[in-house]
């Protein structure tokens, strides 16, 4: 698999992810400043979280027209792999990449601590070595995971099982008290209609390493090296 | 030609700010205000002479990066 992890001014998990993909590559990913205009021929492009351009504007909003993103665009559209976490969550919807928007927490509060996913389908490239309905534990941080989207748009992503993971108690149960952020039905994480895209808000990449006491995370980076390798 | 650009939530999107405003302003005695929602004003000097084409470019502008269209409303304010 090829990988690429592209940095932003302010991206501050490129990092982490690089470190996370590399275990389970075997090899770290290229490394893609955001002021280039050309991509190298990748399997799947990262976008990493952070604060991209300090979240001037929107969180995500100046990043999405950076000079790097025609080519991340054509890639998407040409089914390259994808992926976003947080920021680059953020990101992908503001660059029409993923439906919806991110808002403010509706407890206005940033919220950096260990929550539960239920995985809602196990059966992408991102999400194949969990199983579905799994409980995994997960770090977030963010200030703006206030996942929304109107309704039809709603209606669509759950008919479509393109819901990736909700929010909820450790035992499985979606409830308003797992909701970290107030997010639209507990979403935390979405693909696009053909599953070649994913957007979390999670940061599997922070507990992908026995040593932080789970592997919950690199689950999710085998299941890609697994489908693209 | 100086515009104005303000931007505001959608009704129906929630406006965790402007409720968190709106209870502050309870909290400090002002009573009777059904509902707050914080928006942003942005201001712009433009070259433009035209305010037709200034308005088409505000539109323009405001649709491909000054608001999200998905979660707010724009308006566009030009010298009368």
């Amino acid at each position: 698999m090829r990988a690429g992890v592209i940095v932003f001014p302010g991206s501050n998990c490129d990092r982490d992810v690089a470190v996370a993909l590399g275990r389970s590559m075997g090899r770290p990913p290229v490394m893609i400043w955001h002021g280039t205009s050309a991509l190298p021929d990748l399997d799947l492009i990262v976008l990493p979280g952070g604060f991209a351009y300090g979240d001037y504007l929107r969180p995500g909003a100046i990043a999405a027209h950076a000079p790097i993103m025609p080519a991340v665009v054509a890639a998407a559209h040409a089914g390259v792999r994808v992926l976003g976490i947080c920021n680059g969550f953020q990101i992908l919807t503001e660059a029409g990449l993923l439906p919806g928007a991110l808002l403010r927490n509706a407890g206005l509060r940033f919220v950096c601590r260990d929550i539960h996913l239920r995985v809602e389908n196990s059966y992408t490239p991102f999400t194949q070595l969990y199983e579905d309905d799994e409980v995994i534990r997960i770090p977030v941080a963010h200030h703006d995971g206030n996942y929304f989207a109107d309704n039809a748009t709603l209606a669509a992503l759950e008919d479509n099982d393109q819901v990736a993971f909700r929010y909820c108690e450790p035992g499985g149960e979606v409830s308003a008290a797992a909701n970290p952020n107030g997010s639209l039905a507990n979403i935390a994480g979405i693909f696009n209609r053909d599953k070649t895209i994913l957007g979390l808000m999670p940061h599997p990449e922070r507990l992908a390493d026995p040593a932080l006491g789970s592997e919950d995370g690199s689950r999710l980076f085998d299941s890609l090296v697994a489908t693209l390798s | 030609m100086k515009a104005r650009v303000h931007i505001t939530p959608k009704a129906g999107v929630l406006d965790p700010q402007g409720k968190a405003i709106q209870h502050a302003l309870a909290a400090l005695g002002f009573a009777g205000i059904d509902t707050v929602r914080q928006g942003k004003v942005i201001e712009l000097d433009l070259a433009d002479t035209d305010p037709g084409r200034a308005r088409t470019r505000l539109d323009e502008m405001c649709r491909r990066l000054l608001a999200n269209t998905v979660i707010e409303d724009y308006r566009i304010e030009l010298p009368a």
